[in-house]
């Protein structure tokens, strides 16, 4: 049985993380804490970065604070 | 699932603006003291000034303003309705705080002789001092709450309050919004400092998060005071702002304004004396948008090329930085095109309106031993230097409380009853999913409560919340995270009930657009000249009353009362 309503499941998310760039796999969290939302989160299969809720304020924190420019925030789709 | 019980002596809730201030300020009045900062998010990004702030909107300077002239402002442009003593409390302690976030290392910007370079978008006195480098502000914060040892836990969300036998404070209850654990504090004293109620209207754009306000700022706060028994006070006194369309920003004519930036009609000519945000400004707004002559817009292109760069840089940078991203989208340079504004959704914030929790001059509310601060605590127009002072004197208060008081006894059923309501939607099988009750709550209560306000369409929103109580016992989480969306949900609902029986108590109109009642469009000073309270009373019930205004500290002239609800330009005959 499906919960989510189909309106809301993630296709395009506002945050994306260059996987190349990510340094999660060294321990890095630093997007992941500084966000207000908690809305990103570490796949620790493939040792980096992602967005897991598309609930972004699109304030930046994660951006900005991430030591090797991995992180881009995008404004959500349905306010472009 | 695990129960973590902790004891301290001063908890503080939210450390965004004024919680971490009260954190300090409690530690610094006695260092022997064991301080709690507990905040939902991480409290080096959090907040309504996660990205920094690009100036103070209120800031008392000798040589520019005197408290008196302040506090007369504020009475003036909130109609009257206000506690005087509380905004002189702001007022006379405004520039001593400047002084201090300057020595602790924050950027305010100074003319060539050294003063602070103070400009005017008020009606009538200066108080906006810009701050073009004030994204470094959290981190200022920081470092005091590590130099002063302030405890600090993350992803921590409250949910209730505990109260002892006596009716006074005797902590809280919160869950972990990663693992689900509940945890118990017991606390001699708490300060509420969870911001603004943020997420109660739904934005045009039906972006849930593309809120003005930082939408962690759910109305936790406004939602635990309530419960407790605070007397809440202004709650029909939305926060409605002027923003950028389909954008959650400002369009920030208080930074452009004394650049020569303004607000104009489609017809390009200006129709507002001040862009200082009042109740009375936002009606104008509304009238120009829904007249013949809007959309409306902030009108930049006339100004020369390094005013424009400046600008960019200030308002790029520093508390919207998602800004020049939002206008490269849609192709919108200011040096060529104005940019189209819109009013926002509605909201709870004294820091911009004067909805909050009833405090004091000590920044006491009505529950002995708790206090409140920041957007939340209603002072009006309070914005983030009233948080300040306000995080100050909360900490302080509550150092002084622990002086004189033991622990209140903490009850094992309000416990029990706190741990089931918020374990429940993790232990449901199957429900409706958080977002969903929460889209339909919000777009309700734009339906039903966004001005200019009806009588029976806020009557049936009330029987409609009422429906939504039944929907919040069916709400599954199906994990941590959800479950902290589920139980917002269940704040938000509060605060649009006491939204709608706040708006429905009185009956008149007031604060221009923020408390427009088409059944009742006239000001009437004879019955409501008073503050409209709520509180929860003896059987649990929501009720409003009213609380007679102190007689002013600062008188107000009859040939100054109606300065701010003049504020449309006189048309020439």
């Amino acid at each position: 049985m499906q919960y989510a309503p189909i309106a809301f499941t993630p296709h395009a998310v506002p945050v994306s993380v260059d996987a190349d760039k990510c340094i999660a796999h060294k321990g890095c969290t630093v997007c992941v804490d500084v966000c207000p939302l908690d809305v990103l989160a570490i796949d620790l299969s493939k040792g980096t970065a992602y967005m897991k809720f598309d609930e972004c304020w699109y304030c930046m924190p994660c951006e900005k604070d991430c030591p090797t420019g991995a992180v881009t925030v995008e404004i959500p789709y349905l306010l472009r | 699932m695990n129960t973590i019980e902790t004891e301290v002596d001063v908890l503080v809730i939210g450390g965004g603006t004024a919680g971490p201030m009260a954190a300090v300020k409690a530690k610094q009045a006695n260092p022997a003291l064991r301080v709690l900062l507990l905040e939902k998010a991480n409290v080096k990004r959090s907040g309504a000034i996660s990205m920094g702030m690009d100036g103070l909107n209120n800031a008392v300077i000798p040589g520019h303003a005197t408290p008196e002239q302040y506090v007369r402002e504020i009475t003036i442009a909130n109609d009257g309705i206000v506690n005087q003593k509380a905004v002189m409390a702001y007022a006379t302690q405004s520039f001593a705080m400047i002084e201090e976030l300057d020595r602790w290392g924050v950027k305010f910007e100074k003319d060539e002789t050294g003063d602070y370079a103070v400009k005017k978008v008020h009606h009538m006195g200066s108080y906006v001092l810009p701050m073009p480098e004030g994204h470094d502000i959290k981190k200022v914060l920081y470092r005091q709450l590590k130099r002063t040892r302030v405890e600090i836990t993350n992803r921590l969300v409250a949910t209730r309050l505990l109260t002892g036998p006596d009716g006074r404070i005797a902590g809280a209850m919160a869950f972990d919004c990663r693992t689900a654990e509940f945890h118990v504090i017991r606390a001699k004293s708490v300060v509420l400092a969870c911001g603004a109620a943020g997420r109660l209207g739904l934005p045009s754009s039906g972006y849930l998060f593309g809120t003005y306000e930082n939408p962690t700022n759910a109305g936790d706060g406004y939602s635990m005071a309530y419960h407790a028994g605070a007397e809440l006070s202004g709650i029909e006194c939305f926060q409605i702002n002027p923003l950028i369309k389909d954008y959650n920003g400002p369009a920030c004519a208080y930074v452009t304004g004394p650049f020569g930036g303004y607000t104009t009609n489609a017809e390009g000519q200006r129709f507002i004396e001040c862009d200082y945000w009042s109740g009375q400004m936002m009606w104008e707004f509304y009238q120009e948008l829904q007249g013949g002559k809007g959309p409306v817009f902030l009108k930049l292109d006339h100004l020369a090329e390094e005013t424009i760069s400046q600008i960019e840089t200030i308002l790029h940078t520093n508390e919207r930085p998602s800004r020049g991203r939002f206008h490269a989208g849609r192709g919108t340079d200011y040096r060529e095109r104005l940019v189209e504004m819109h009013i926002s959704e509605i909201g709870l914030c004294s820091g911009h309106s004067a909805s909050g929790v009833w405090v004091d001059e000590h920044a006491r509310t009505t529950v002995p031993g708790l206090h409140s601060a920041g957007d939340m605590a209603c002072v009006p127009h309070n914005y983030m230097l009233g948080a300040f002072v306000y995080g100050r004197l909360a900490g302080e208060s509550s150092a002084a409380w622990c002086a004189g008081h033991d622990f209140a006894p903490v009850d094992p059923e309000q416990v029990e009853r706190e741990r089931q309501r918020v374990w429940a939607p993790l232990l449901r099988e199957q429900g409706l999913p958080p977002h969903q009750v929460e889209f339909k709550l919000r777009r309700l209560v734009n339906d039903h409560l966004q001005p200019p306000k009806v009588t029976r369409k806020m009557e049936i929103g009330l029987e409609r919340f009422e429906g939504i109580r039944h929907d919040l016992e069916q709400i599954k989480a199906r994990d941590a995270h959800e479950l902290m969306r589920a139980m917002e949900v269940h704040a938000i609902r509060d605060c649009a009930e006491m939204a709608a029986r706040a708006s429905l108590f009185r009956t008149e109109s007031r604060w221009g657009l923020y408390h427009a009642r088409v059944d009742f469009p006239e000001r009437n000073d004879t019955d409501w000249f008073c503050h409209a309270q709520l509180k929860k009373d003896e059987r649990g019930a929501m009720t409003s009353f009213k609380r007679p205004i102190e007689p002013y500290l600062v008188p107000i002239a009859e040939t100054e009362r109606n300065a701010y609800r003049e504020l449309r330009i006189a048309v020439p005959a």
